[in-house]
């Protein structure tokens, strides 16, 4: 939309100046692309033997573990920070000013810590034997506040003639929460939450470091471990394994836009599937939240 | 509290560290950041698919990977021997540029279309529109999602850490190798990381009032 609004319909002139802009820019970014392609094929790594490493059974088997390892601690993560965030909005939420505080300082401290931080902590202090749980713990206490503090923002965003209405026919605050308030929420939070879980499948990666078996760990088990004419075939891994994370993450990054745009075209009226579009905090969140 | 005490220089150097590749970084990300809003927003097609691919790729590619990439790829292509300080910086700025790209595009989306056609009208080209009428009313509305993209930036470059930088989480690495018990230097990195952060909200909050009175 903007897009049109920032520059005219160009005319004879301008139609010509803006070809030669895009001649110029195209053949830079070519120039950029030869020039690297040219720079790794002098290099050797581009060698048709640099690539065959990826024909070996054992190769294979390893990423294809690697994959699974990388699912495993997503999965284990996924599940324990969306249990972690709907216990700690509810703890946000709660009447009693006590659990109220805990959450609260509970979600700011372990926002504001680096995730690698709290995993690295986590590893050396309580699991060196079980780095995968160690992964999946750090993940899931990093996400699970971020993820409250979504839910928080999605419950906010439903009108408050919902809950009031609830509690006037008579229900506990548990029913309107499970029944009314929450359903809407996660509704209308749904494409953050599932940003946000495309954050903790990218940070997974981060596994890495504590030498948990994951795909980025597994690369460089494999190009350290396989040298290649004289070389470590670090590149040809490393554009493997990266095409692999961005398949991964675009995938679920796809059916997040999927269910957005579902959720605003069912969505009748100002059902609260449109609320985040239009209220600051929600985006603000999602901007943040995708940030880390 | 002996943690500290004993090995203060290297805590002081993490520290410092810290707070300079996040700021090496920021400006490289601020830089790019707006420079590929430009081209996401601009009337030349090529320009605005390479934004979105950009974007797009930057986006979907965790940061540990895009430190691999920095530290093993990029010294084959350019100039070999960059200090690991240097290539950090390059990962985690380009990495964040993404989203600041994000925040600025968001922002020209809120400035009200009337400005734009009035700068139109009176014979502005697009690079001029661009840079005198929509982006110094957009910096308002980007102020708030870029302090958190900054905050974001500082507790990622806990990572370059892993890397042979040296910063604070290397400090935590240490101070594990060397027998300390983890608990305490877990606080210490902690605290040092929250000092950093609080030091960017305030300074955004600080802008973001200015900025107000400027209205």
């Amino acid at each position: 939309m903007s897009a049109s609004v920032l520059y005219d319909t160009p005319g004879p002139k301008a139609t010509v100046r803006n070809r030669l802009y895009a001649v110029v820019g195209s053949l830079a970014i070519l120039a950029l692309l030869v020039l690297s392609f040219v720079r790794l094929s002098d290099k050797g790594h581009l060698a048709p033997e640099m690539w065959d490493i990826f024909n070996y059974a054992g190769i294979r088997q390893n990423i294809a573990d690697a994959v699974i390892a990388t699912l495993k601690a997503f999965g284990l993560a996924a599940i324990g920070s969306l249990i972690l965030g709907v216990i700690l909005a509810m703890g946000r939420l709660s009447d009693h000013k006590p659990v109220r505080w805990l959450a609260t300082a509970f979600i700011e401290l372990f926002r504001s810590i680096p995730l690698l931080i709290t995993i690295y902590a986590i590893w050396v202090g309580f699991l060196t034997d079980y780095s995968m749980w160690a992964l999946a713990l750090g993940l899931s206490v990093y996400n699970g506040c971020v993820q409250a503090e979504v839910l928080r923002a999605g419950i906010n965003s439903v009108p408050k003639g919902q809950g009031e209405a609830a509690y006037a026919l008579g229900m506990s605050k548990t029913q309107v929460m499970v029944s009314v308030l929450i359903p809407q929420a996660v509704r209308a939070m749904l494409p953050t939450i599932i940003s946000q879980l495309v954050v903790t499948l990218k940070d997974t990666s981060l596994g890495f470091i504590i030498l948990y078996p994951e795909l980025l760990q597994t690369a460089r088990l494999i190009a350290s471990n396989t040298q290649v004419n004289g070389q470590y075939p670090y590149v040809s891994t490393i554009i493997v394994i990266g095409a692999i994370y961005v398949g991964m993450c675009l995938l679920l990054s796809a059916l997040a836009t999927w269910i957005e745009k579902r959720g605003r075209r069912t969505s009748k009226g100002s059902g609260p599937g449109d609320a985040p579009e239009t209220i600051g905090a929600p985006s603000r969140l999602r901007d943040n939240g995708s940030a880390v | 509290m002996n943690v500290l005490l004993d090995n203060f220089p290297e805590f002081r150097d993490g520290f410092i560290g810290t707070v300079s590749i996040t700021a090496v970084s920021s400006v490289i990300a601020l830089v790019l950041g707006v420079l590929v809003a430009g081209l996401r927003v601009s009337p030349v097609p090529p320009l605005r698919i390479f934004g979105t691919a950009w974007v797009t790729l930057l986006r979907n590619t965790p940061l540990t990977l895009l430190f691999l990439v920095s530290f093993f790829v990029v010294p084959e292509i350019f100039f070999p021997g960059m200090s690991p300080f240097l290539l950090g910086s390059l990962a985690l700025g380009f990495y964040t540029s993404s989203f600041v790209c994000e925040a600025v595009r968001s922002g020209i989306n809120t400035v009200p279309l009337g400005q734009a056609e009035a700068a139109r009208s009176i014979g502005m080209t697009f690079s001029q529109t661009l840079r005198i009428v929509v982006l110094p009313q957009a910096t308002r509305t980007v102020i708030p999602p870029l302090s958190s993209i900054f905050i974001a930036l500082t507790k990622n470059s806990a990572i370059a850490g892993a890397f042979s930088v040296t910063e604070l989480f290397g400090w935590q690495k240490l101070m594990s190798d060397r027998g300390y018990a983890i608990a305490p230097v877990f606080i210490w990195v902690a605290l040092g990381y929250l000092v950093v952060t609080f030091a960017i909200s305030g300074l955004f909050w600080l802008v973001e009032r200015r900025m107000e009175v400027a209205r």
